[in-house]
């Protein structure tokens, strides 16, 4: 089993509560899909819109997320998956794949002294 | 000149320079034919595509010294195979203590296996070949690391053919090979419900090295046959490995009629001939026979796709007597089923050609204008070439004249470039003669 980080790309501002009873409906069916699939969501998170975030670079503070574009990180879960293909084909039913996207990446491992 | 028996000794009585040379050639050609049999075999034991292929430039190494003291074994394969995977294991045992304990290369667990009924055949080297051309690499990386691995090319042979600079290429290659390990793209064939976008992509590497060495984008020689050869070998190979995808039979048969065509393409000072100039006596028939055998294999399956109908039309330009006497009619009908499976404006661009010889240029030139509007083909050298050469053929040459400069600013391949110039020197002469009438009757 490997580890991946799904990054959940959403169109800005990505506000929670802007969720429709559909999108919502397809979330509550997710985990069960997820695990028919033979993963395994470890943590998972939604974040709040990214009208709340504040971004820090160098030492200067600016309103907003650090890079400015259309999508912007809606939430992230960690999912465990035998490997990729399992990964990507769990990642593929996220219901954000229909106005935004995902990100798969694995989560880095130390190598072993 | 063979060996006695299972690593037995061959031609002992022959001086030791003969038998290195023997030692020598039976190395180079189980190079070209089982690089990627050991290779695969190797990548499973070893579980890393780095020490597999480092295991097996070491047998090949040992191969040398080994065949010319004790003979070519009788299956160089076999011995090869044998060697990488001691030496591969040997590394591990050495390095054990240094290595994650998460194997590199993922296989499938036995779960994975009894999950699909209809497994696909497990050979390794399919296994490969499917792990080269993984959709979540990059299209340039799925290429180098099928010709890096597959193929058994070296990373400056690869860079080369792609005119990139080594360590480019082979940051390129490292960089596919890590994403491999760390995402843990796994080391199997597809199930049979991902199969047939997983092949496509396997196709369509095989195919854009076809293509890259067949009309080379840039660069003096329109043939990089080198290229050309591992296409064919490499699309053999899926055959061989996958007899009853009729795509794979598809993708073999077109290119082996494209192919067939290869020596006439240009003349003695490798200037570029149209198909209608183009000596059809030199064509390999053998080639178009085995192509066209192929095709017609792939239409009887029921499930055409668009390998076997792009072999099917390159096979009707094959046989015709002469460019005019082709049988335009039926290319054209094959060009609108082509359509339909692929949606793409390259297809129209070339089922607008085929427009011009059965309904007239005046017709495929209201297509040309559709396909301009449209947009995406915005900048690609065929689209101004086509309209030029239509024009040129209602005789009006100015305008003519206009879309072979197009065509010329975009072309970069020499043989290209001289054949745009000597049509736009033509163009401009019938222009001037003309005296400004943009119409005159086509000769």
């Amino acid at each position: 089993m490997a580890q991946y980080g799904i990054l959940i790309y959403s169109p800005a501002p990505a506000d929670p509560m802007d969720i429709t009873p559909d999108y919502l409906e397809l979330l509550d069916r997710y985990p069960a899909q997820v695990e028919a699939l033979g993963g395994q969501i470890v943590t998972g998170f939604a974040l709040q819109p990214s009208t709340t975030a504040t971004a820090i670079r160098g030492d200067v503070v600016t309103d907003g997320p650090f890079v400015e574009a259309k999508e912007v990180v809606a939430g992230f879960f960690v999912l465990e998956a035998p490997d990729l293909d399992v990964a990507l084909r769990i990642a593929k039913l996220n219901p954000a794949t229909r106005d935004g996207g995902v990100e798969v990446r694995p989560l880095f491992v130390p190598p072993a002294e | 000149m063979s060996a006695g028996g299972d690593g037995g000794k061959a031609a002992v009585a022959e001086p030791i320079g003969s038998a290195r040379k023997l030692a020598e050639r039976a190395v180079a050609d189980a190079h070209r034919r089982e690089w990627a049999f050991v290779l695969a075999a190797t990548a499973r034991v070893a579980g890393d595509l780095d020490l597999a292929e480092e295991s097996v430039q070491d047998a090949y190494v040992a191969a040398l010294d080994a065949w010319t003291r004790d003979g070519v074994p009788r299956k160089p394969g076999a011995w090869l195979t044998a060697t990488a995977k001691h030496k591969a294991l040997d590394a591990l045992r050495r390095e054990r203590v240094f290595r994650a304990k998460m194997p590199l290369l993922v296989e499938p667990d036995e779960t994975d296996m009894d999950d699909t009924e209809e497994d696909a055949v497990p050979d390794d080297r399919l296994r490969l070949i499917f792990t080269c051309c993984h959709p979540a690499l990059a299209g340039e990386a799925q290429v180098a690391l099928t010709l890096r691995l597959v193929c058994g090319v070296s990373t400056g042979d690869i860079a080369k053919a792609f005119l990139v600079s080594e360590p480019t290429m082979a940051a390129r290659v490292t960089r596919a090979k890590k994403k491999i390990s760390a995402a843990r793209i796994p080391y199997r064939v597809p199930e049979a419900s991902e199969l047939p976008e997983r092949l496509d992509a396997v196709l369509t590497v095989i195919h854009l090295l076809y293509t890259t060495g067949h009309t080379a984008p840039s660069g003096a020689d329109l043939v990089r046959a080198d290229l050309v050869e591992r296409a064919l070998s490499l699309s053999r190979m899926l055959l061989a490995l996958m007899p009853d995808e009729p795509e794979v039979r598809g993708l073999l048969a077109l290119l082996l009629v494209t192919d067939a065509r290869r020596t006439t393409r240009t003349d003695a000072e490798g200037r570029l001939l149209v198909l209608e100039e183009q000596d059809r006596s030199a064509w390999d028939r053998a080639a178009i026979d085995e192509g066209r055998r192929l095709a017609v294999d792939a239409f009887r399956t029921g499930r055409v796709g668009r390998y076997a109908l792009q072999a099917a039309i390159a096979s009707l330009y094959a046989v015709a007597g002469s460019y005019a006497t082709t049988d335009w009619r039926q290319i054209l009908g094959l060009y609108d089923r082509l359509l339909k499976v692929w949606p793409s404006p390259v297809v129209a661009l070339n089922r607008a050609v085929a427009v011009s010889m059965v309904r007239g240029p005046e017709a495929a030139l209201d297509e040309i204008e559709a396909l301009e509007r449209d947009g995406r083909l915005a900048g690609y050298r065929y689209l101004p070439a086509v309209r030029a050469d239509l024009l040129r053929r209602l005789g009006r040459h100015r305008e003519a004249a206009t879309a072979y400069r197009a065509a010329l600013d975009l072309a970069e391949n020499e043989a290209e470039r001289t054949f745009l110039a000597a049509r736009l020197a033509e163009a401009v002469k019938s222009g001037a003669v003309d005296s400004g009438s943009d119409r005159s009757s086509e000769g």
